[in-house]
């Protein structure tokens, strides 16, 4: 590792925040600041970067615990507005996936299925504050007897309820086109045929992990805007993954670093976590995440200032390749030609399609900012980096 | 996937439910009722969003009119839930006429009423389920 100009601390940011001196500014703000300034005179004057993304992530869900009835009851079997928990944990303990469909969700039966509510809806009406039916089925034993509960919750009066989200903020992902003559409904929303469209998800130069390519400076421990409460990174989210192709700026060109994130349920925002259906393909959960990178040394500012011109990612084609497990990069795009409106693949000019809102991951990092500045915000220490992982 | 608000007037000799559940056995279409009514002359009135794929909604259709029920369609136009709509885009992706679109380089998602022809794609596409579909409420009255 070369030698560092600027060196600063965790704790010496933190108490800068206390004192009221520390200087915060977006992902966005900082792309002009590094411009201009270059990274070690940035470094000196900015302290943390914030950033921001708002997207359908899949891999959420929520640990619940609904409390003892008299008398007890051992669920094996739990749904909550007909969507069903995972309930192998303990007596009154649940997990509820974000991607779990009702009951009699009629799924892909007529093609596209709506997947009109699920997992992800049910968390969005708790943290909505509304009412959620919850039935339970269970075999009964000595000291549980009980066989069926049947009950309203509300997620002020459940005694525990953690987001716990095993994979979020994907750090890159496909820009996905459709090479069929025909439309097809994937994850990555609707794909028109003979590539008429190109979808991107991701918020690019705004998005946490292209702030820390390499995962430096976050770890178990880092405190984020998650859900609109205050959240932490607890590990490397599933699918993790650091040996990927980068380019010169240390930035992935392909699906990089995630992050296991959680936070309290209870503290939480229906603005922030909102159910959604994606046509086609099932439900899941909108998500916003707000990472803020400590500029403990040039090289952080360096990377802060990446700019969409500076992101890149392939484009793949979901029609033929990518069911067959064939997941050919066609070419690559940056950010900012894909925030253009249009792109261009062997002389066709294609339509983008964000599925990530932009104008929700920039209200993100400006909350973060602020709290920060009116030190309503701390920065963790992280205790194991995400780059050891 | 196909979906329309119908108010249909069943005649006297047939105000008869099973009409309506043979659309579910025979179509494979789903029904929800919004409004039933039996006048005291015995003629029936019912307005219901009936849902399928497009070629099973016209059979169904066809089917009501052979019986003899009058089968009118309800104007309607969308609307977005500005509270529910969170900017993604997604819908760009389906909307032919060009009345969703992103607003550069703010990204916002604009939608013009005036564009757009009510070809619902974009209602059953947008994630948050922000587009909706309104007719005259007043003939639920
Ligand atoms: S898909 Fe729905 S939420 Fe997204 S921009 Fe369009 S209307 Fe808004
Ligand atoms: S109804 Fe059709 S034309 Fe109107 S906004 Fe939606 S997709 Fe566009």
């Amino acid at each position: 590792m070369a030698k560092h100009k600027v060196k600063k601390t965790i704790d010496e940011i933190n108490r800068k925040i206390k004192e009221g001196k520390v200087v915060v500014v977006t992902a966005e703000e900082m792309v002009g600041i590094v411009k201009e300034n270059g990274p070690e005179k940035a470094a000196k004057e900015i302290d943390v970067v914030t950033t921001g993304t708002f997207s359908p992530m899949c891999s959420s869900g929520a640990f619940i615990n609904f409390g003892h009835s008299k008398p007890p009851i051992k669920a094996s079997q739990v749904t909550l507005n007909d969507v069903p928990a995972y309930a192998g944990l303990a007596a009154v303990d649940i997990y509820i996936g974000a991607t779990e469909p009702t009951i009699d969700d009629p799924l892909n039966k007529v093609h596209p299925g709506q997947f009109k509510y699920g997992g992800g809806h049910v968390i969005h009406d708790l943290v909505s504050g509304k009412k959620v039916r919850l039935i339970g089925k269970a075999y009964t034993t000595d000291c549980y007897p009980k066989r069926e509960i049947k009950k309203q919750i509300r997620l002020a009066d459940l005694p525990y309820a953690v987001l716990v989200n095993p994979r979020n903020a994907y750090q890159n992902y496909n820009c996905a086109i459709n090479l069929k003559d025909k439309t097809i409904y994937t994850y990555m929303g609707v794909l028109r045929p003979m590539a008429d469209n190109a979808n991107y998800a991701t918020a690019g130069q705004l998005s946490p992990l292209f702030n820390d390519p390499c995962c430096l400076t976050i770890g178990l421990g880092t405190r984020i805007f998650l859900g609109g409460a205050q959240g932490y990174i607890i590990w490397a989210g599933t699918q993790h993954n650091l040996s990927v192709a980068r380019r010169k700026n240390g930035v992935p060109v392909e699906p990089g670093a995630t992050l296991m994130v959680m936070g309290d349920l209870k503290e939480m925002n229906p603005r922030w976590l909102v159910g959604v259906s994606i046509l086609g393909y099932g439900c899941s959960l909108a998500v916003g995440i707000g990472v803020p990178i400590p500029i403990l040394n040039e090289d952080m500012a360096r990377y802060t200032g990446v700019s969409d011109e500076d992101i890149f990612t392939q484009i793949i084609d979901y029609g033929k390749g990518y069911p067959k497990g064939n997941a050919e990069s066609l070419g690559e795009v940056s950010y900012a030609e894909l925030k253009s409106g249009t792109i261009k693949l062997n002389g066709q000019i294609i339509q983008t399609v964000p599925l990530s809102s932009y104008v929700r991951a920039q209200e993100i990092a400006g909350i973060l900012k602020e709290w920060i500045q009116t030190g309503h915000f701390y920065l963790g220490h992280p205790q194991h980096l995400l780059k050891d992982i | 996937m196909y979906s329309k608000v119908l108010l249909l007037r069943f005649p006297r000799e047939i105000v008869n439910e099973a009409i309506v559940v043979n659309l579910v056995k025979r179509f494979d279409l789903t029904f929800n009722i919004l409004k039933a009514t039996i006048y005291p002359r015995k003629e029936g009135l019912m307005v219901m969003e009936l849902t399928g794929n497009r070629k099973n909604y016209k059979s169904g259709v066809r089917y009501l009119k052979d019986l003899g029920v009058k089968v009118e369609s309800i104007s309607q136009d969308i609307k977005r839930n500005e509270e529910a709509c969170f900017h993604c885009g997604a819908c760009t992706a389906v909307c032919p006429t060009g009345a969703l679109y992103i607003e550069r380089p703010e990204m916002t998602v604009a939608f013009d009423k005036e564009r757009c022809s009510a070809c619902e794609l974009c209602v059953i596409a947008c994630p948050a389920k922000a587009m909706e579909v309104n007719f005259d409420r007043g003939l639920l009255e």
